[in-house]
């Protein structure tokens, strides 16, 4: 089975977030982490960079493309965006990348609150399978990931980020 | 044991229609409210919209009077981006004679989705319900004296709101008790909810004894049954049933039940005050309480809206 080393890769994922908000292209830039994984690594990135104010959470909930077979999930995973989004760069968080379906959804939502100057997403992992034609300005790694296998960021009680790799059914 | 199964739930015990609140697992109630807590922020947004429902549509099915419920229900659906149908039922086929199910296999042939049904006679959602193709989902908006759910989870929205949390609560339900499907909607809901001490207030011809077997505490005083609440519900008086024997006037009932600052006083410092609408000042709520700091009226409605669009959209996303 895999091994991941998640609090390695959350240190190279630092130093990728904190280049693309040094590279200029994108000033006053906010971190928005996707709701669940996401939000944990926006939350600690925010911290560790020393950036100002809170960053924000999004949820990709209302604009899923597979509502009508899977109906709404249960528990609240509300958007909470502390800022205003028109003409603001995004750097959009998240743990894994996969099918790309969450970020379309995610997009979409950002835009109902909004005309953003940007939108760049930032990722732990890249696990290549997409069905859609979305890619990460940066990932901490880059790796085929079986489809047979579910990936899923875990947070410690002391905030110490681990993966845990499961068998889809 | 033979089980039937409960109408409302498919075999995963998911709901795929809401017809009563009796007989739904708290877990089913808890998570619409926790849905329409996500779906109230969509009001802060710059588009008030969220396409769960697009490209369905909501036929909205009133056999009987309503301005609030009705339009709640639609700005509800469109806030969904479903498109939605307002039948005035009572003009229409069924005032040419057509049955209640040639009408529903009528508008299914139309390619309804979901149907929101208010009709004077209790159980008419559930006989709509039975009919329906697989696919098509009955919302029941009040039915004679029996439900009216949607009012029912608005009221726990709001009272999960103001108080945060059911286990410690002391509710009253003030009036026409014995013809408020908002009541009986209401007790169950805060039954399941796990609410402890419910009181029903009110003349011994509108609040009967035999609702103790509702497991509530029946008050025909009223300085007794608003004591230490910490909220109450008033029910309207509805002006048809005045002329009955059932009441001596409506400023008789206003001395004896009608919510004053003078009564409210004797409930908690921070209760809050509810009401379904449409109010009638000076009958059973006076206008310094209606518009006091302890009213939540008006919020009601607005958690109304977000509490439909929980609604509709679980229901939709549940397969039968």
């Amino acid at each position: 089975m895999l091994k991941l080393d998640a609090e390695s890769l959350y240190a190279e994922l630092r130093q990728g977030v904190r280049a693309l908000l040094a590279d200029g292209t994108r000033p006053d830039a906010v971190l928005v982490g996707i709701w669940s994984g996401g939000a944990w690594l926006a939350e600690r990135l925010q911290r560790d960079l020393s950036l100002p104010g809170t960053h924000g959470v999004i949820s990709s909930t209302l604009h899923r493309d597979d509502f009508g077979a899977r109906g709404l999930a249960a528990g609240t995973d509300a958007t909470a965006l502390p800022f205003a989004i028109e003409g603001r760069h995004i750097v959009l968080v998240d743990d894994v990348l996969y099918t790309g379906r969450t970020i379309r959804a995610v997009v979409n939502e950002l835009f109902d609150f909004g005309r953003p100057a940007s939108v760049t997403l930032a990722v732990l992992i890249d696990r290549g399978g997409r069905e859609l034609p979305i890619a990460a300005a940066f990932a901490a790694a880059r790796l085929a990931v079986p489809a047979s296998q579910r990936l899923r960021l875990a947070r410690a009680d002391d905030g110490g980020f681990s993966f845990a790799v499961t068998q889809a059914h | 044991m033979l089980m039937r199964r409960n109408p409302q739930l498919n075999a995963h015990g998911e709901l795929i229609h809401l017809l009563s609140i009796e007989g739904l697992p708290k877990a089913v109630l808890t998570q619409i409210l926790d849905t329409a807590g996500t779906f109230l922020s969509v009001n802060d947004r710059d588009v008030k919209k969220v396409p769960l429902l697009r490209g369905k549509s909501v036929f909205n099915l009133f056999f009987e009077n309503s301005t609030r419920t009705r339009t709640t229900f639609e700005i509800a659906a469109k806030r969904l981006s479903a498109d939605v149908i307002n039948l005035d039922i009572a003009k229409s086929s069924t005032a040419k004679g057509e049955s209640l199910l040639d009408t529903i296999a009528n508008l299914s042939a139309m390619h309804a989705d979901m149907f929101i049904v208010r009709h004077a006679e209790s159980g008419a959602p559930y006989l709509i319900a039975q009919h329906v193709a697989p696919h098509v989902h009955v919302v029941n908006a009040g039915d004679g004296r029996h439900a009216h759910p949607t009012q029912g989870l608005l009221d726990m929205y709001t009272i999960r709101h103001y108080k945060k949390d059911f286990s410690n609560l002391s509710v009253a339900i003030v009036g026409d008790i014995v013809h408020s499907r908002v009541a009986r909607s209401d007790i169950h809901a805060l039954t399941t909810l796990g609410v402890p001490e419910i009181r029903a207030v009110g003349p011994k011809t509108l609040v009967p004894g035999d609702l103790a077997g509702m497991g509530v505490r029946v008050c025909h005083d009223m300085a007794e049954g608003i004591r230490g609440a910490d909220v109450i519900i008033m029910l309207r008086l509805q002006n048809e049933r005045m002329s009955g024997a059932m009441l001596p006037s409506a400023g008789e009932f206003f001395k004896s039940y009608g919510l004053t600052p003078e009564k409210l006083a004797l409930a908690k410092a921070d209760a809050i005050v509810m009401h379904p609408g449409p109010i009638n000042r000076g009958v059973e709520i006076d206008s310094a309480v209606a518009d006091g700091a302890h009213s939540v009226i008006l919020p009601q409605v607005t958690f109304g809206i977000a509490v439909r669009m929980a609604v509709m959209s679980t229901i939709a996303g549940n397969q039968a």
